[in-house]
């Protein structure tokens, strides 16, 4: 209808696929920030602190994407705060991110073996001390392979943002449609640059994981 | 800066919000049972000796997994479109959510096929099993009990995704607070609302997913543990 898919268009979407990635990495380091706490609290030895961060974990768990989004984006602007759309997603995804890595790396600590948590004690290390120096380096090796796999979904999520009208990847695909009116070849080009995005990541995280696999089993006794 | 909210103004909209959260307990029951044979279908392709369909499988597998599924959605609604075909929203909602979902499903259900012991199966030979009898009794009903926690999961994961199917106009429950919250111009109000309703959406399914693997794994029920 208003003419053909060209260059401009194609540096529009590459512009947007920067911002999904730009948004990935905010959503990564703010909910990896706050996950990390979200993970020592599920674990503390305070029973209330353990209910806390549980509760705030069902809850974020429970409640779809979009709607937190939605929250983020009208909620802030409710108590007077004026954001950009860029701060109302960041915001939002880090609250998603915190509760499923926060659950990721609970279980990554947790499993990594009784005994290393009891020879710590053992040798009379703090509690500071036990979780910096014995379980957290161990936790680490654990949990690189589900946290990569979790990028992927951090990607793709991404892709919502474009409701509050965030100019990701998706947003820029509709924005470019609205003009050409080609909506299954846009989404098609989308799709394939999104695929090129979390692909090469799902494969190392399985690289990873069969890697550690080996590992383990090496370890496991005979 | 201060905070004014206004429950009731909303809450007397509880019919509308009630339509929705109904809807969307319907698509997400359509998507999960055709999604979980679908998914099945495609984990036993994967399998296949024919490298084109278990080439094919993997292909659906692997695209459906690596893109999101706000893209997904547009292009079955735009595609069916573009081929002349007219659907409603709901229809090609439950189309793909299906097609998203079938795919999670189908690895996980590959998981659960890789840890039946080659043995059960050479026993089952043994005992002059026909190859039919040997898939449903000694494969497929014990890998989906082995897997039964991380599909039910995957499925209430579906129920709080099919929020995204409010883009292409689907009147489920994200839908109807979009809508409130144009009409009442309150919309902090509104978007709890809906989120305490995808709560306790969630935790009815895992209730509910929690009883029905009591009646599906009476061995489950009585030993506390899985095969």
């Amino acid at each position: 209808m208003g003419g053909h898919l060209n260059i401009n268009h194609l540096m529009f979407l590459g512009q947007g696929a920067l911002w999904t990635i730009g948004l990935s990495v905010i959503a990564l380091i703010g909910g990896g920030i706050v996950g990390f706490v979200i993970a020592l609290a599920r674990i503390s030895p305070l029973k209330s602190v353990r209910i806390a961060s549980g509760v705030y974990v069902q809850l974020i768990q429970g409640t779809p994407l979009l709607v937190i989004l939605f929250l983020g984006y009208f909620g802030l602007a409710a108590i007077g705060l004026k954001v950009s759309a860029l701060a109302a997603a960041g915001a939002s995804l880090t609250l998603y991110v915190s509760a499923y890595l926060g659950e990721i790396w609970r279980g990554c600590i947790q499993s990594v073996p009784k005994p290393q948590w009891e020879a710590a004690e053992g040798l009379a290390l703090s509690r500071t001390q036990r979780m910096m120096k014995v379980i957290l380096p161990q936790a680490i090796r654990i949990a690189t392979p589900p946290t990569v796999g979790f990028m992927v979904q951090i990607i793709k999520n991404t892709s919502l943002a474009s409701v509050v009208g965030f100019v990701e990847l998706m947003r820029s695909g509709q924005i470019v449609n609205n003009s050409l009116f080609e909506p299954f070849a846009i989404y098609a080009i989308i799709a394939v640059v999104y695929f090129a995005m979390c692909y090469p990541l799902s494969l190392f995280s399985q690289k990873l994981e069969r890697r550690m696999g080996r590992g383990r089993s090496n370890l496991a006794p005979a | 800066m201060s905070l004014q909210l206004d429950f009731p103004a909303v809450l007397e909209r509880w019919p509308n919000f009630l339509a929705g959260a109904a809807l969307t307990l319907e698509l997400a029951a359509f998507a999960t049972v055709l999604g979980a044979l679908f998914g099945t279908l495609a984990a036993v392709g994967r399998g296949a000796r024919s490298p084109l369909i278990a080439g094919a499988c993997k292909v659906y597998v692997e695209t459906i997994r690596n893109t999101p599924l706000l893209v997904q959605i547009f292009l079955v609604y735009f595609g069916l479109a573009s081929l002349g075909l007219k659907f409603s929203a709901f229809t090609v909602a439950v189309a793909a959510l299906t097609i998203n979902v079938g795919a999670y499903t189908a690895e996980i259900m590959r998981a659960g096929f890789e840890a039946i012991p080659r043995g059960q199966i050479e026993a089952a030979e043994g005992l002059a099993l026909s190859r039919l009898q040997i898939y449903w009794h000694i494969i497929l009903l014990p890998a989906i009990e082995k897997v039964y926690p991380a599909l039910t999961s995957q499925f209430v994961l579906l129920m709080l995704a099919s929020s995204v199917c409010s883009q292409i106009s689907a009147e489920e429950l994200t839908a109807v607070a979009n809508y409130i919250q144009s009409d009442t111009y309150r919309a902090f109000e509104t978007y709890i609302i809906v989120a305490v309703l995808y709560v306790i959406l969630s935790l009815v399914m895992r209730a509910g997913f929690w009883g029905l693997g009591l009646v599906l794994f009476p061995r489950r029920r009585r030993l506390g543990t899985p095969l």
